[in-house]
């Protein structure tokens, strides 16, 4: 039992990760129907950024707290110029053309972001300080670090404060009629380039908190981590329907915990022996013949989401729009 | 419009006349010092190297390209002749990006390039398949890292390799967790490479054979960062030591969730986690950590070639810059006996060869694989990699006895590298 809560907070916490970078993905293409590629160097360039203030102010002896908070404090606003830039620079020259343009133009953005990150900050894997101190709960058998703790409510809070801003506000709404019908949004008088800067400013500071998140989860940053997790957050944004906010919050969690249970759960339930199928050599003494091991991890979730999409093409809380596809 | 495009033309036309212009008197200024250069020809022999440049670890490519680079360096700067000519030696540098289909592409672009010899790769996975495409071209390779036994087991006579192989590193790591640490269950883990995958069941098997119980192989990527589930996994066994085969920027992470998650297990990698680095990658949590490297630790390695390393690129060798510094300067030692640097004609020197590098005295079997390679055991101890034992074959030393019978005055040793000498000479 505290094996399996053990591997639910696991998930969990990879899952709110994903969450808040799926986010970023789904606000983009909610509005002007672009999948993003290169968000998840947006996630990098934040870690790295953080990473560079927070190995200079830990040096300094600052209290770790503030470091990180610091650290996150200069990422934000780097990761928004370069969002906005992005925007302007890549996407906006492209706004009429066809469709798989700017689709191009992402992914040129993409490499190029990676690049620029690797001259900058060398190829080397950066080590996040050992600042802050290990401490460890124990929750129904399971342990759960401060860190974990941190990453699920500040993902809770991030949540609920682009769901207000999202159906509360005048940027909101606008950004919710742009997303509708550009045309008509123009002629009601929204400024509609505005609104999608906004709205890649916004993903890219996200982008910038979920970079801090996994560096100080993991404590490790690198010019290569974008893209793995890019390309899991945007799976978790088509499980949960891409263009859809909650949505995306549940395919991130889901995605998480789904991963991180396939591979605790995996190996044992494929394991041949214990059905009394394996080939009786290895089988002897309590020995193994395991099917898939965890190094299907990635396969389990990604059979979940095409499983997901073969019954719910538009995902889990996606709406049926035929025009869009 | 008609203006400005006959603008444009004159000013191709004047951009093409001055590029003439400027053309015209370079081709004698060019010819001149030929004639005078005459006497001593030159000839330029071109020494590929394959690493990764980019992608996860770009790190450990650089730090071989960089160890390549200075034994190329010094053999510029040692004026060498070869058959009566000024040898001019170049590294054609290449980035497998430890992608196994980049390898092999990149193998043939040096093979096209009339290489005369290639350092590299750097990852088992890659070398491999690029082995037989030399092998073809006739142009030796040695490889100053890779370490699956695979490599040297097709049969290529132009393959060689300066290190030792994952199946006298396995046994060598495994068999010291088992009498040191007397494990019931290990987990073994590894990245699902040709590497991690390779030493593991070396591991895998040495401990089978001392009657240790392992857990069914749970496996990464080499682009792992999350390891908790698999480690939750392993927590809930109850396995008491953990294997991990594969790079330091997966191991630290692993490493470091495995005490997050309260695991108590001995954690224990093989050399591609073996680095200095794990201290900052994992921090407290490394303390205890079991590694093997193969050879001898890069600070057992020749002073002199540190000091040159630290000179030239302002940071110390991370792990293998000794092997393909070595390896390197095999190639062109075997050129000068040859005094010829025909690969068909350098081959059966190299084969022959017996160099005194900066890991120790190098000569090579008959697959092309070192001869007496000695296996080092690190711990981790206060973030900093000390050396506790050296295994050869099949004998464990503590590392203190190691240097006290290696040299009469280890104090001296390591220090100098002119009472080096009889140190490797006693190893022998």
């Amino acid at each position: 039992m505290d094996i399996f809560v053990q591997q639910l907070i696991n998930g969990l916490t990879l899952g709110a990760v994903y969450a808040i970078v799926a986010l970023g993905y789904t606000m983009v293409y909610g509005i002007i129907q672009l999948i993003n590629f290169a968000h998840g160097e947006v996630v990098m360039i934040g870690a790295m950024v953080a990473f560079t203030v927070i190995n200079a102010l830990a040096a300094a002896g600052m209290p770790p707290l503030a470091v990180v908070l610091v650290g996150t404090g200069c990422a934000i606003p780097v990761c928004m110029l370069v969002g906005y830039s992005m925007e302007r620079l890549a996407y906006r020259p492209l706004r009429g053309a066809p469709r798989l343009a700017p689709l191009i133009s992402a992914i040129g953005v993409s490499i190029i972001l990676q690049h620029l990150a690797m001259v900058v900050w060398s190829r080397n894997v950066m080590a996040f300080p050992q600042i802050i101190p290990l401490t460890t709960y124990t929750f129904l058998g399971a342990h759960i670090t401060g860190v974990q703790l941190a990453i699920l409510s500040i993902c809770v809070v991030m949540m609920a404060g682009l769901a207000l801003l999202v159906y509360r506000t005048r940027l909101g709404t606008a950004m919710r009629a742009t997303a509708q019908n550009p045309q008509v949004a123009r002629l009601m008088g929204v400024d509609v380039n505005r609104v999608i800067a906004a709205t890649f400013v916004i993903g890219a500071a996200l982008a910038a908190v979920a970079g801090v998140m996994v560096g100080t989860y993991y404590g490790v940053a690198q010019y290569t981590m974008g893209s793995v997790l890019g390309l899991k957050a945007f799976a978790a944004a088509v499980l949960g329907g891409i263009g859809n906010i909650p949505g995306a919050m549940v395919g991130g969690l889901l995605l998480g915990v789904v991963e991180a249970l396939g591979a605790g759960y995996i190996g044992d339930l494929t394991d041949l022996c214990r059905y009394g199928l394996g080939p009786e050599a290895s089988c002897a003494d309590g020995g193994h013949f395991v099917l898939f091991g965890s190094n299907y991890q990635d396969v389990f979730a990604f059979v979940v989401l095409i499983l997901v999409l073969v019954f719910r093409p538009s995902g889990l809380l996606g709406e049926r729009v035929g025009d869009r596809a | 419009m008609k203006n400005s495009k006959l603008a444009l033309t004159l000013l191709a036309v004047a951009v093409g006349l001055i590029g003439c212009g400027k053309e015209e008197p370079k081709k004698p200024a060019a010819a001149a010092p030929a004639p005078a250069a005459a006497p001593a020809p030159s000839i330029e022999i071109k020494i590929g190297h394959v690493g990764p440049l980019t992608g996860g670890i770009a790190h450990l490519g650089k730090d071989n390209e960089n160890g390549a680079q200075l034994a190329i360096d010094e053999a510029n700067a040692a004026n060498i002749k070869i058959d009566g000519k000024d040898a001019k030696f170049v590294l054609v540098k290449e980035d497998d990006q430890a992608d196994p289909k980049v390898g092999t592409t990149v193998a043939q672009k040096l093979v096209d390039a009339k290489v005369n010899g290639v350092v590299g790769h750097l990852n088992s996975g890659t070398s491999i398949p690029a082995s037989p495409i030399y092998s073809g071209a006739g142009i030796p390779v040695i490889s100053g890292s890779a370490t699956n036994p695979k490599l040297t087991e097709q049969g290529f006579k132009t393959q060689f390799r300066v290190v030792g192989r994952d199946d006298q590193q396995g046994p060598a790591i495994a068999s010291f967790l088992a009498e040191s640490k007397k494990p019931k269950l290990v987990a073994v883990i590894d990245d699902a490479t040709a590497y991690g995958e390779g030493i593991a069941n070396e591991v895998e098997k040495t401990l089978k054979a001392a009657s240790i119980k392992v857990l069914p192989r749970e496996k990464g990527t080499d682009k792992t960062t999350d390891w908790k589930a698999v480690l939750t996994k392993v927590k809930g066994k109850n396995a008491d030591a953990v294997f991990y085969g594969g790079m330091d920027a997966t191991g630290g992470p692993l490493l470091k969730q495995g005490r997050e998650l309260g695991l108590k297990a001995v954690f224990s990698f093989g050399d591609g986690a073996c680095t200095d680095d794990m201290t900052k990658l994992a921090g407290a949590a490394a303390d205890g950590l079991l590694c093997s490297q193969a050879g001898l630790p890069p600070q057992a390695a020749d002073k002199k070639f540190l000091d040159a390393y630290k000179k030239k690129f302002n940071v110390d060798p991370i792990i293998y810059a000794p092997f393909t510094y070595d390896a390197a300067n095999i190639l062109i030692d075997a050129m000068k006996r040859a005094n010829s640097a025909d690969p068909a004609k350098y081959l059966p020197e190299l084969a022959k060869s017996s160099y005194k590098g900066a890991t120790g005295q190098i000569s090579f079997d008959d697959k092309g694989d070192r001869k007496d390679a000695e296996m080092t055991i690190f711990t981790m101890k206060d973030g900093k990699l000390g050396p506790i034992a050296i295994i050869k074959g099949g004998k464990t030393t503590s590392f203190e006895d190691f240097l006290k019978s290696a040299a009469p005055a280890p104090a001296a040793a390591p220090a100098e590298p002119a009472k080096e000498a009889p140190k490797a000479e006693m190893k022998k």
